[in-house]
């Protein structure tokens, strides 16, 4: 039987044979699709996280009051609850390495911010004027808490986008003064909207001088410091003295963590790509059931047809003949479930993207091509069984058979 | 043509041994005309199937055409039942999905014929078997000596020397039955080896040459 026969005869009998065809075709599909859909996911949230982490920065480096070794959790999350604390002056300190382009101190509080007849709480944060660029944020109106020598220290507050109109629905905020917790200050500028990035929505905050910060929340110590380095080739060396410098000022105590944003991407992308790699795996097991199913139909197909089988070898059929015909079916069926589970997948993906617009939902291309392959190689395998019994048929039991 | 020496066929059923045929010696000449009675459980639908390479004698030489085939492989078996031999069944054994024309297509489809020679040779057969008007339909379409004509068309597609049929009448009433009989006379007149296996007296009458079995052995030879 020539190769054009053998495929064109077993893809009339897979066309035949509908609902059955279908059905596996259907099962295939799914498990195609699943792998497909959910690599999808996966390769977005990881897209995801890496672009939020892009867009604070990657020359940026955390320095945290606290061991993250000795503390066990997340060190300097609880505000004025940590082994030693950061001080301006470190944060001084760290600004005269010559691997640093600028720094930041930070403080981060809670205070009620009032005006014009309005209160709401607000999330204050202090700082100095390099956070801006550190923080990839901009300025909409105004100026932000001027570099001029005395003018840092003024009593001056930025406003996020959402609250200066929130606060001043109807002209421009700067200008104005407004009252945060029990101090007075006046509006120098108002922030570009830049919407949530990493959990922190910065049309929702206000910023004033990290000394103000300090008066307002009663401490001397910093929530973290912020430096950004000259360029990604200085992030070790200026890990590594950093550390070195912050021992020295804390009596020879390894008592701060310094974190890379590289680090912790590098760590996120690990992470999400072994999610990634798990779903796929989840997803491949349905795949596996979708052999069993191509196995089980194929054997009843093989019962079905005994007197067809029967037929074929009286009529000259070789056994090879009817094992390559039961095989050419499994094959149609995986490549039609797997193109089908192809689009499906891809369909799933579009749609994804549709509903949620900020996540990359697009599907890995080894995810899209080794799903399909699986498909193929598990429908081939799961048919070769019923192949082979076919094959094996005594044709004078098959053609007495009904 | 056909010859067979000594060949005997035992059957396994649980622990007993069922002797199907016991040293048969037989020689089918071509252009034989020959019919095979006996009752059931004679042997003579077995001897059917040995002769045309679809089971295996226990013992014995069986030479076709004046080479043993006796212990060919699967393949090769499988090559001369495909160049030499044509069946007919009682019950037709048409596949339902396929067509009247792609039924009888089958066996070119396994011989590797050319596309374009099978459809002429297709042709040729559904007009010869006055068929030409239900090519395109299927086994259920078709009346119970429509399907029989269909499936000695495809019987007989590959030109065979020797055409067995075992009960080719069994399943159509008498006078359709006639007209089968007559379409595969009408072949061995062209010069086919024609065997036909039968219940039927009056059917078995008709051959040139009787051979009545018992208990797997030949009781009577007759021309």
């Amino acid at each position: 039987m020539k190769l054009y026969d053998m495929l064109r005869f077993s893809l009339q009998t897979v066309a035949s044979y509908r609902t059955r065809s279908l059905l596996i075709v259907l099962a295939m599909a799914i498990g195609v699709a699943a792998v497909v859909v959910l690599t999808a996911l996966g390769e977005g949230a990881r897209q995801y996280v890496v672009r939020q982490f892009t867009s604070i920065g990657t020359n940026l480096i955390v320095v945290l009051p606290g061991r993250a070794e000795t503390s066990g959790g997340f060190p300097g999350a609880a505000l004025g609850e940590t082994p030693r604390d950061l001080t301006l002056e470190d944060a001084r300190a760290l600004g005269h390495l010559p691997q640093v382009r600028r720094y930041a101190p930070l403080n981060v509080g809670v205070a009620e911010l009032a005006a014009s007849a309005r209160l709401r709480e607000v999330t204050v944060l202090g700082s100095t004027a390099d956070v801006l660029p550190i923080r990839h944020m901009d300025l909409a109106q105004g100026s932000f808490l001027s570099r001029e020598k005395g003018m840092e220290r003024s009593a001056q507050i930025v406003l996020g986008a959402k609250l200066a109109r929130e606060f001043f629905p109807q002209g421009s905020a700067v200008g104005q003064r407004v009252r945060l917790g029990d101090r007075r200050f006046l509006v120098s500028g108002v922030l570009e909207p830049q919407g949530e990035s990493m959990g922190f929505n910065s049309d929702e905050i206000v910023i004033i001088p990290i000394d103000y910060a300090q008066a307002l929340f009663n401490t001397s110590s910093l929530f973290r410091i912020l430096v950004e380095t000259k360029s990604r080739g200085d992030l070790a060396s200026a890990k590594d003295a950093i550390s070195e410098i912050m021992k020295q000022r804390h009596d020879g105590e390894e008592d701060v963590t310094v974190i890379t944003q590289d680090a912790v991407l590098a760590t996120f992308d690990r992470i999400l790509q072994a999610l990634t790699l798990g779903v796929a795996g989840i997803a491949a097991i349905s795949l596996a059931v979708a052999g069993i199913l191509v196995m089980n139909v194929m054997l009843v197909a093989v019962s079905q047809r005994t007197s067809e089988i029967g037929l074929l070898k009286a009529i000259g059929a070789p056994s090879a003949d009817v094992h390559h015909l039961f095989l050419a079916e499994a094959l149609w069926l995986s490549l039609a479930g797997g193109v089908a589970g192809f689009l499906l997948g891809q369909l799933g993906s579009l749609l994804i993207r549709l509903a949620y617009p900020q996540l990359p939902a697009w599907p890995p291309l080894w995810a899209s091509i080794g799903g399909v392959a699986v498909a193929f190689l598990t429908g081939v395998l799961a048919s070769l069984l019923p192949a082979a019994r076919a094959a094996r048929l005594d044709p004078v039991q098959a053609l007495s058979r009904k | 043509m056909i010859h067979l020496s000594a060949i005997s066929r035992v059957f396994h059923m649980g622990d007993q041994d069922v002797s199907a045929l016991t040293r048969i010696n037989l020689e089918i000449l071509p252009g034989d005309y020959v019919s095979i009675m006996g009752p059931s459980g004679s042997g003579k639908s077995t001897l059917l199937n040995i002769m045309g390479l679809l089971d295996r004698p226990d013992s014995g030489r069986y030479e076709l055409d004046g080479k043993d085939v006796t212990d060919l492989s699967e393949t090769e078996q499988a090559r001369v039942r495909r160049e030499k031999i044509g069946f007919v069944f009682q019950s037709f054994h048409l596949v339902p999905r396929l067509t009247a024309a792609e039924n009888i297509e089958l066996p070119l489809i396994l011989e590797g014929v050319p596309p374009a020679e099978r459809r002429s040779r297709i042709h040729e057969a559904l007009v010869g078997f006055n068929l030409a008007d239900r090519a395109g339909h299927r086994p259920a379409e078709l009346s119970g000596g429509q399907r029989q004509r269909v499936a000695i068309a495809r019987a007989t597609i590959l030109r065979p020397t020797a055409l067995l049929a075992d009960e080719p009448t069994g399943n159509l009433d008498h006078r359709i039955g006639a007209e089968v009989m007559a379409l595969l006379e009408g072949l061995h007149h062209a010069g086919t080896t024609l065997i036909v296996v039968t219940h039927d007296r009056e059917l078995g009458a008709r051959a040139h040459r009787h051979i009545a079995m018992r208990d797997g052995e030949i009781v009577e030879d007759k021309t």
